[in-house]
């Protein structure tokens, strides 16, 4: 119990949680958004951002990229990380839609075989990072595969400084950039479901889906919409993750997964701004715990967290539901 | 392709099927004795020498493991299959984190039973008692199967009256939970450094033992395949008994079950306080043989594993998830040069078979009748999602 470390401390700890809790929002999104339309949790997005960080590892090993490149290349790498990795993941995102789910949707089948389903698929994609692709790939790109199975660091592309301090609250260039890039990602998609055309049928499936259908929306293209919707964000997420931790392995997903998970949850599953809000909440409780107790009880937090949540408020912070958000 | 599966699994489906009626056809007495020779060849399966049979075998192959070895991890996996079917197969409550009352059971035994344990130490210095003592085994048995009971309840109390899928993700938590509580409480548990010298049958393993040692594994298959056929029985009378019923009728519907008087909430714990108490066995079981256990043993990806046992195998029925375990556990002991594959492909077979065949490889008859309705009242109204 170090209650005098959070105290003395406590703005530190609150930007390290933020930073942390922007990323599990971003793959939060995902959870949310595949389940206010289908009402399914889509247990295989953990392995979507998986995908996005092999990605952008894969891009800056191609490029060659050193540690600390000058600004401008930097700027470049990034950009043409974030497009590699939103790529990737939505790709990823949307052939787990079509091989998957596609098929047992038309069967009608009970949710906890779309679960089923979506656990088995989560665990042939982390074997194939983790034994397929080192097997095959491992001699020609060791750096970005090895043996298999193991903790593969990326280059540092922005060095992490304090950009300034407040009080004894040191602000890293790293976490502010973290931040806000995913707080703006949030804003375009919140406005991109409850402004645009696109967003309005999505919404409307979320609502009613054979209402919908008479009205004219193509049910299936707005599933394959919100999949690789959740898709992209996993990406950014995962560029953000190579940025601010410089690392990734084939089972990164699993509790980043179940965190995200309960960061939706804690929102409000279904609920756009429910999952950044869930998020930093996550963030911010799971930093303070580690301080309080010890880090290695973080991931115990978070999971009693999610069991708190669902005893007294199963619909989280802001309530369920993407179709209450009306245009 | 697909096709050709397709065709090959209706073949193999209705060959299953006519096996399965001669066999009801047969009158009781060849029943029962057939039934009697299959459970002694059970007990004399680690002896197995019979000509064309040998290659079975795990040490026919060069540098195969023990064989009698291979034989107890199948008989474990399947008590948990068992378990996890009552769970999963008959009241249809998706536990991701079963492997956590694995744990359970196996730590209670080690906790209790061992010498090297902080929990006998401190009862030790407590009541004055000599430095060999410890719990007995035998009582072990009990205080496993009601810790991991007890933790069942306590997991469940809270969390079956969420939606399904919930509960699964609740599960999965509560599963790395008791892996990271086990790695952190070093003050009970020695943390990563594991607990040794737990005891079996003849008490802690020691050079003396006659039947119970670490070479010689026979014993502990005899040990198990007994838990396990008792257990089978058990869990048989169970599913035809009232509490059973129940089950299937929530798993079918739970609506309507509450509608005719079936308290749902009850009944789940019923069910997921059993199956974890079956778990807890299981590991109390694994615990004894090894004598040693650490955290890492109990990884959530193993629970992921169990579950696949189960839907592969067939949820719902005994045998199938009985076989599902077999495969699992002795496939990658015979054939080395898949064991490195076999995650991904339990990972591919659960996606292929909730795919083509959700009711599993070996169904029960009421639960492939069930998707079938389900998949036909799909066809009557396609506009659901």
């Amino acid at each position: 119990m170090n209650f005098a470390d959070l105290f003395s401390h406590i703005g530190q700890h609150t930007v390290d949680g933020l930073s942390k809790g922007a990323i599990y929002a971003l793959i939060a999104l995902g959870y949310t958004l595949v389940y206010g339309v289908l009402r399914l949790i889509n247990f295989a997005h953990s392995e979507v951002f998986m995908v996005g960080t092999f990605a952008v590892l894969g891009l800056w090993t191609a490029l060659g990229v050193e540690n600390n490149p000058p600004l401008g290349q930097a700027v470049l790498f990034l950009v043409l990380g974030l497009i590699v990795a939103a790529i990737a993941s939505g790709g990823t995102a949307l052939a787990i839609e079509r091989v998957a789910y596609r098929p047992l949707r038309r069967k009608n089948a009970p949710p906890l075989i779309f679960l089923i389903t979506a656990i088995g698929l989560s665990l042939v994609l982390v074997e194939v990072f983790g034994l397929v692709l080192p097997k095959l790939l491992g001699d020609l790109v060791p750096s970005m595969f090895g043996r298999g199975r193991i903790i593969l660091g990326m280059p540092t592309i922005i060095e992490q400084k304090t950009l300034f301090t407040i009080g004894n609250t040191e602000i890293n260039n790293v976490q502010l950039i973290v931040i806000v890039s995913a707080v703006a990602m949030m804003a375009v998609l919140d406005w991109f479901i409850n402004r645009t055309r696109y967003g309005r049928g999505v919404r409307a499936v979320a609502q009613n889906p054979e209402t919908a259908a008479l009205m004219g929306v193509n049910q299936e293209r707005v599933i394959m919409l919100i999949f690789v919707l959740g898709g992209i964000m996993a990406g950014a997420a995962a560029l953000l993750w190579g940025m601010r931790f410089g690392f990734t392995q084939n089972s990164i997903g699993f509790v980043l997964g179940l965190k995200a998970f309960t960061a939706a949850v804690l929102g409000g599953i279904g609920n756009l701004r429910g999952a950044l809000l869930g998020g930093l909440f996550l963030g911010i409780v799971e930093v303070y715990g580690a301080t309080i107790f010890a880090s290695n009880w973080e991931d115990v937090i978070a999971f009693v967290v999610l069991v708190i949540v669902l005893m007294f408020r199963p619909t989280g912070i802001l309530g369920e539901s993407l179709g209450r958000a009306r245009a | 392709m697909i096709d050709k599966i397709r065709d090959l699994d209706r073949k193999r489906t209705n060959a299953l099927h006519s096996v399965g009626d001669r066999w009801r056809a047969l009158p009781k007495w060849q029943r029962a004795l057939s039934f009697v020779a299959f459970v002694i060849f059970l007990y004399y399966l680690p002896l197995l020498g019979i000509p064309g049979l040998t290659w079975l075998r795990t040490d026919s192959i060069s540098g195969g493991s023990n064989w009698a070895g291979v034989l107890f991890t199948c008989a474990v996996y399947v008590l948990v299959a068992i378990g996890l079917n009552v769970v999963i197969g008959l009241a249809g409550l998706l536990d991701l984190g079963y492997i956590g009352f694995f744990a359970i059971g196996a730590y209670a035994v080690a906790l209790f039973g061992s010498v090297n344990s902080p929990v006998v130490k401190w009862i030790q210095a407590e009541f004055n008692l000599p430095t060999t003592w410890a719990v007995a085994w035998a009582i072990c048995v009990f205080i496993a199967l009601v810790m991991s009971l007890i933790s069942g309840v306590i997991l469940g109390w809270p969390t079956l009256r969420l939606r399904g899928d919930y509960l699964a993700i609740v599960t999965l938590g509560f599963g790395e939970i008791i892996r990271i509580v086990a790695r952190n409480l070093e003050g009970v548990t020695r943390g990563p450094q594991g607990i040794s010298a737990i005891p079996g049958p003849e008490g802690p393993p020691s050079p003396d033992n006659q039947v119970f040692g670490l070479v010689d594994v026979k014993p502990w298959y005899w040990l198990a395949i007994t838990v396990v056929l008792l257990m089978v029985f058990a869990v048989r009378r169970l599913e035809n008994s009232r509490v059973g019923r129940s089950w299937l009728a929530i798993r079918e519907d739970e609506d309507a079950a509450a509608v005719m008087g079936v308290y749902p909430f009850k009944f789940k714990l019923w069910a997921f306080a059993i199956g974890a108490a079956l778990g807890g066995f299981a590991g109390f079981l694994f615990a004894s043989r090894y004598a040693f256990i650490d955290p890492t043993q109990f990884n959530v990806n193993l629970s992921i594993l169990f579950v696949a046992m189960v839907v592969v195998g067939g949820s719902g029925n005994m045998v199938g998830v009985s076989v599902g375990a077999v495969l699992l556990a002795y496939l990658p002991e015979r054939f080395r040069e898949v064991a490195d594959y076999r995650w991904l492909a339990f990972g591919l077979a659960m996606v292929l078979v909730m795919i083509l065949r959700p009711q599993g490889l070996i169904p029960s008859t009421r639960r492939a009748r069930e998707l079938k309705d389900r998949a036909a009242e799909a066809e009557e109204a396609p506009a659901h999602v």
